[in-house]
């Protein structure tokens, strides 16, 4: 039963409100008011006034407006015809496909029983040395990559996109530059991977409320997916963007902010979306990338602070290559074990002497002499970036050890590098 | 009792429904909200006239205005009894594996299970005699649960004296049987079951006293145990920013603490770490028993994407659990994780309140919260003459790894031991990240006092001279100070830090602290004569690397003391050499 009502008796920021009776929490309802149709979501009951949050905004609604309930919450369509697809941030086809509305399924959905997890066991390959190598990406994870405007970590994401193995790939775009969302669909397009991808894209000009729709109907349509024993990939750019607009709506709604504005549930927010990654007992997957922009670089600020609370750990992009500093796979220990032997060694080592070529650096720039050492470090250094680094090497994991081997061996001595005599033996290049 | 009561939805805000009632509340009672046949649980937080708000446990997508709701006169409890060992429960005391038979992946709304299974059978074994008289938390009988003697208790609730009026013979019964019947002072009769009902948010007092917290808890982590240690029954936090090894540093604490149980209080974290706990303790056999690790402990998990009242509730559940098995005079361990999402709940709540904010928006009541729940820690002489423990150890989750936030300084305020993690130290991957200069304990430790003293000498001292050489650079420092340094980094390298992969590092146990801590000591206090900085460089290099392989040899073994003779002969060796060299300068 459809409900119509046309008496709306407050409008504030986003919010406008209607007396109305029988009407489910969290329903929707559509607005039709002369710029066009919204939908809307009643975010607020006191008595017969109704709160509605309305996703294309509140400019041109009049008092006088349409409001009719559907009757239920948010929910999308679910099929292998999403397979595809573009979307924009209320579900709609913004490629010019067919309107889908069969099979509907309810968005932002209970979650996961921690009983019915398992520990993830599946690495995901990128490509990238500084993941596959340093900092494995693992099924099932929910990871960050902690960035500023101006980096390539759309194109860090496209990337993953393309090369990552696995069966489905869900994007989600979160107030996306209209040349971003091109991007994305040109790139997988040319690669062949958009038959496996679903986007769902909210654009930088369309209404701010409507990105906080993008990540639930992703994670919704990605846990169906998984629950069908896909291994689903679910990269979400910018979660920044999100978080601004669930400020937006709570200041509205008067809340009481709690730090920089934002709302005191702006963690069980976040955790509600980041926690649907997961690794079913007998079923498939949910994999999360999300691209956060830190305002002012600073990790402090309460949207970086608040995701690292949540994530496996987080990458940050800095200066066009992946940070080895700070980047951290709290689930890489689960992989990179069972890759190859000198996995954790190559790692382990190529990090330390990382570590000391910068403290190196550091030393170089305050004008301390430089040792024997030290210069060998430097050249190691500069070696590392140059072919581990950057973000234009794509090559396989194993080739990216043997590759790590060469750049030890073109710097240091075998018993300089302090791996294991037995792995020296079986991986330093032989002299030819 | 009255009949039923109900209300009716007069409002709703997120997770909070405004409920309008004709008869009376009662603060703080369960209301379920009937949500067609779903029921929907819920606490009443406040009441204004004829509305009573109530929190709910569940989402609340749905419910409309004008939905009945039942008030219950029950406040929120937990079901106590044998069976608790081994469980995964819910902030509400639902057995998730069982919910997950009953409702496959996902934690559906509105369902809840019993704690304990009514059905099952326990064998219990009558210690009181017919007309003794007792007090509440005294012993009736037993039954063995796994490796424990289970106590069954006169009921916690119960006042004054209690003459046994009749008691079960030994047999098999189930939890609700009455196995006791008590009268009071007053000559009124009382049912004891084998199970107690207790609500969360009231402590259990049914002891003679709480003590003073002063025998040390050995959680095996050396730089706990010995330069900041937890009582038995006492209190500490674990601060720190995320990616400093909190959670890693509670897991470690909950496998090799000698306790006998473990409550783990997973509240508000990622679940991805509940479910390492959970799929690897089965596994692991208790060091101290040889039996799974599960046996000896209860874990309440309400993880981030979970309703959040619920991890409200969460804490209460686990110290209430905590509590009861300390009436058995057992030594129970509670790890709270985190802490801060517990406040972050109770935040949530005020503000849907529309309460007045304190700092950083977090509820005025958050300092006297806090308090009383570490308050429930303790050392308590029951009435049976025996002792019993609770420790509290809560993991705190600053925003922005800044310690001067409202949750950790109220926290720092109550408890009696911090163990502050630091970023520089996880960034230079050493484990565990606990600062050893900023944080403190007000516990003793087993180790002779004058030991510790020396060792948090040199590291404070070598803190300062490794700032100096910051500036100044490595020529600029004087060797003997040169020396501290490598000093206090040795110390911090082979004794502080442990490697949690190395089996044999992973857990130190008292004897062995106290045995390697007094050989660092005296190396500590040799004056060595070094001729250069490298010199010493090479030296104190040469011992770590020793130190290294020796704390990865099994304690009393053969190797254990060829190593340790190693080091003691390297060190007479550099010292014979030092005033050799001193004879032959003069």
């Amino acid at each position: 039963m459809q409900k119509i009502y046309n008496r709306i008796i407050q409008i504030a920021g986003n919010v406008v409100t209607v007396e109305a009776k029988d009407i489910g929490y969290r329903d929707l309802a559509e607005i039709t008011s002369k710029t066009g149709k919204s939908l809307a979501q009643v975010i607020r009951m006191d008595g017969e006034r109704v709160h509605l949050q309305v996703f294309a905004g509140s400019r041109g609604v009049s008092t006088g407006d349409k409001v009719r309930f559907l009757g239920h919450a948010m929910r999308v369509s679910f099929s292998e015809n999403l397979l595809g697809r573009i979307f924009n941030g209320a579900g709609l086809p913004r490629d010019n496909g067919p309107m889908l509305e069969e099979n509907m399924i309810e968005v932002g959905g209970p979650p996961v029983n921690p009983a019915k997890r398992i520990i993830p066991s599946n690495m995901v390959r990128t490509g990238i040395p500084m993941i596959d190598v340093f900092n494995s990406l693992v099924e099932s994870q929910k990871l960050p990559i902690f960035s500023v405007p101006g980096e390539p970590y759309n194109e860090v994401l496209a990337r993953i996109a393309m090369q990552a193995e696995v069966d489905l790939i869900i994007l989600g775009g979160m107030g996306l530059k209209y040349d971003d969302y091109l991007f994305f669909r040109d790139t997988l397009e040319k690669h062949g991977s958009l038959s496996r991808s679903i986007f769902f894209i909210h654009t930088a000009s369309d209404p701010t409320v409507e990105c906080l729709l993008v990540p639930d109907i992703s994670l919704a349509v990605a846990e169906e997916f998984a629950l069908k024993g896909k291994r689903v990939l679910v990269l979400l750019t910018d979660m920044a963007n999100f978080c601004d607009a669930l400020k937006e709506i709570s200041i509205t709604m008067e809340q009481i902010p709690s730090n920089r504005g934002y709302p005191g549930d702006l963690y069980s927010q976040l955790a509600a979306r980041y926690e649907k990654a997961v690794d079913f007992d007998t079923a498939g997957s949910i994999t999360i990338l999300a691209v956060t922009t830190m305002p002012g670089d600073d990790v402090t600020h309460p949207i970086p602070d608040n995701t690292g609370y949540i994530t496996e750990g987080q990458f940050y992009l800095r200066n066009k290559s992946i940070e080895p500093f700070g980047s951290l796979s709290r689930l890489k220990q689960q992989v990179n074990g069972k890759t190859r032997k000198d996995h954790r060694t190559v790692m382990d080592r190529m990090m330390q002497l990382f570590a000391d070529y910068r403290s190196t650096l550091e030393k170089q720039t305050m004008g301390f002499r430089m040792s024997e050492w030290d210069k060998k470090l430097l050249k190691y250094g500069r070696l590392f970036e140059e072919k581990m680094m950057d973000l234009s090497v794509n090559i396989s994991l194993e080739k990216a050890l043997d590759l790590g081997w060469e750049i030890l061996s073109e710097c240091f001595e075998p018993f300089e590098v302090g791996a294991k005599t037995e792995l020296i033996e079986e991986f330093w290049p032989k002299q030819l | 009792m009255a009949d039923k009561r109900y209300g009716k939805i007069a409002g709703i805000n997120g997770n909070m429904v405004i409920a309008e009632f004709s008869d009376y509340v009662v603060q703080n009672e369960v209301a379920y909200i009937v949500h067609g046949n779903e029921q929907l649980k819920s606490e009443v937080i406040r009441v204004r006239g004829n509305r009573a708000e109530l929190q709910v446990y569940e989402d609340t997508k749905g419910l409309r205005i004008g939905e009945k709701v039942e008030f219950t006169d029950e406040l929120l409890s937990v079901e106590l009894g044998p069976g608790l060992l081994g469980q995964i429960f819910d902030g509400l005391q639902n057995p998730l594996p069982q919910l997950a038979k009953k409702c496959g992946f996902f934690l559906k709304r509105g369902v809840y299970l019993e704690a304990l299974p009514d059905e099952a059978k326990w064998e219990f074994t009558p210690s009181a005699k017919k007309d003794k008289t007792l007090r509440a938390g005294q012993k009736l009988g037993s039954v063995k649960e796994g490796i424990f003697d289970h106590w069954i208790m006169v009921p916690f609730g119960l006042n004054g004296e209690l003459q046994i009026e009749a008691i079960a013979n030994k047999g098999k019964y189930d939890l609700r049987h009455t196995i006791a019947k008590l009268k009071d002072e007053h000559g009124n009769i009382h049912n004891a079951a084998m199970q107690q009902i207790w609500p969360v948010k009231i402590p259990i007092t049914a002891y003679a006293e709480k003590l003073k917290p002063s025998a040390p808890l050995v959680t095996k982590m050396r730089i706990i145990d010995t330069l900041m240690p937890v009582a038995l029954g006492g209190t500490y936090c674990v601060p720190g920013p995320f990616g400093s090894g909190k959670t890693v540093l509670q897991q470690l604490i909950s496998k090799h603490a000698e306790v006998d149980i473990v409550v783990v209080a997973a509240c508000g974290e990622r679940a991805g770490e509940v479910v390492e706990t959970l799929r690897t303790f089965p596994e692991l056999t208790d060091s101290r028993t040889g039996r799974p690790l599960m046996e000896r402990t209860v874990i309440i998990c309400n993880t981030s994407s979970m309703p959040v009242a619920a991890r409200e509730s969460s804490v209460y559940t686990a110290v209430t659990i905590a509590e009861y098995y300390r009436q058995m005079g057992l030594n129970v361990l509670l790890i709270a994780d985190s802490t801060s999402r517990w406040a972050q709940a109770m935040r949530e709540m005020s503000g849907r309140l529309e309460e007045i904010p304190g700092e950083e928006a977090f509820p005025a009541y958050l300092e006297t919260r806090i308090a009383s729940f570490y308050e429930r820690a303790g050392v308590v002489r029951l009435n049976s003459g025996a002792i019993g423990s609770v420790t509290i150890g809560g993991a705190v989750s600053p925003a922005g790894g800044n310690f001067e936030e409202p949750v950790t300084q109220a926290t720092l305020k109550v408890v009696g031991a911090f163990h502050g993690l630091s970023n520089n130290r996880a960034n230079a991957r050493k484990y565990p990240a606990i600062d050893p200069l900023e944080s403190w304990s007000k516990y003793g430790s087993f180790i002779d006092q004058k030991e510790r003293q020396a060792a948090q000498r040199i590291l404070r001292k070598g803190s300062e001279v490794n700032q100096m050489m910051k500036v100044v650079g490595e020529e600029g420092t004087p060797l003997q100070d040169f020396v501290i340094y490598l000093k206090a980094e040795f110390l911090d390298s082979i004794y502080l830090q442990q490697n949690a992969f190395d089996e044999v590092d992973a857990a130190t146990t008292k004897e062995r602290q106290a045995h390697v801590f007094h050989v660092i000591y005296e190396i500590l206090e040799t004056g060595f004569d070094f001729g250069d900085k490298d010199s010493a460089r090479r030296f104190f290099h040469g011992l770590r690397q020793r130190f290294i392989e020796w704390n990865s040899i099994e304690g009393n073994t053969e190797d254990f003391s060829k190593k340790e003779q190693e080091i003691k002969k390297i060190v007479s060796e550099r010292v014979k050499k030092s005033k050799e060299d001193a004879a032959y300068g003069t």
